[in-house]
């Protein structure tokens, strides 16, 4: 049995079941890092002292890696307007670069971790720390499970793009929102942790 | 695919790329201005303030929010509700400068 409304858009909701499926996930997600945004302020405003980010954190190394992910986010969305223009291979090249932006980004939380460990700074060093490993660490696993759907529609996923082209497209719109959520995410993340 | 269709496509990628170039001078200026060390209540304004406006371009033209149906935005104005009242949290614990315990 065929799965409904993946194409054709329901009457009573005027959508894919898809594109609602995937803004309920998202709400779900922003209720997610509200909770740990919520108890980032609950703990700062309650803490006596709280140390700049910079003063801790490597500046230069989160200016990249956000420059990066706002790259990918671009990557993503070029890649779904190349399936609209039916064009499959700029597609590929699109997705591709998306995934090696998602990559490049983990490699320099990766040496920036490598770096705190390194000087003893561990999440029960602090609450700032503790707040700050939580906080990218999750995103971090947001970023490699973006990773992820993306390789399988780069790869193995694509084969519907021959028999369902427009299902396929619209598989990849609801995993561009997805990978923009977590740029949102960054976005928010980036000047309340490293720069406040 | 029609040339009308494929012009709306163009206009749309112009438009990614518009963003595209918004939101890296926006990260710059965010970095720069943390520079400056102003009093905390101004830094976090103006920090959180290009935050705000750079997501709203993300979520307006790459979520493509900007024409969206009327249930995305309902369920957007439900969790908008639950997300502040979550934030607004920490404000209503405290009363006159101690924790409610």
């Amino acid at each position: 049995m065929d799965i409904p409304y993946t194409v054709e858009v329901r009457r009573d909701t005027g959508l894919t079941n898809g594109k609602i499926g995937i803004w309920l996930f998202l709400a779900s997600e922003v209720m997610l890092f509200g909770a740990l945004f919520a108890s980032y302020i609950l703990i700062r405003t309650g803490a006596p002292s709280w140390p700049r980010g910079d003063t801790i954190l490597n500046v230069p190394l989160a200016t990249f890696n956000t420059l990066v992910l706002i790259s990918s986010s671009v990557t993503m969305v070029m890649a779904w307007a190349s399936l609209m223009r039916h064009r499959f291979g700029t597609f590929r090249i699109y997705m591709g670069a998306t995934i090696l932006l998602g990559f490049v980004f983990l490699v320099v939380k990766y040496f920036e971790y490598s770096h705190k460990f390194e000087n003893g700074l561990y999440p029960s060093t602090n609450n700032f720390l503790a707040i700050y490993f939580t906080l990218t660490g999750l995103h971090m696993l947001h970023v490699f499970g973006g990773m992820m759907v993306n390789a399988y529609f780069l790869g193995p996923g694509s084969k519907l793009w021959k028999t369902n082209p427009e299902w396929f497209a619209n598989r990849v719109e609801h995993s561009g929102l997805f990978w923009h959520f977590v740029d949102l995410v960054w976005i928010f993340l980036f000047p309340t942790l490293y720069l406040l | 695919m029609t040339s009308d269709h494929a012009a709306d496509i163009d206009r749309h990628v112009r438009v990614y790329i518009t963003v595209f170039g918004a939101l890296m001078a926006l990260t710059i200026i965010t970095v720069v201005v943390s520079r400056f060390h102003l009093p905390v209540p101004i830094a976090v304004s103006v920090a959180l303030l290009v935050a705000t406006i750079k997501g709203s371009l993300v979520a307006c033209y790459f979520m493509h929010l900007i024409s969206e149906k009327k249930l995305i935005y309902a369920v957007l104005m439900l969790t908008a509700v639950f997300f502040v009242a979550l934030l607004a949290l920490p404000a209503v614990t405290v009363h006159n400068g101690y924790w409610i315990h």
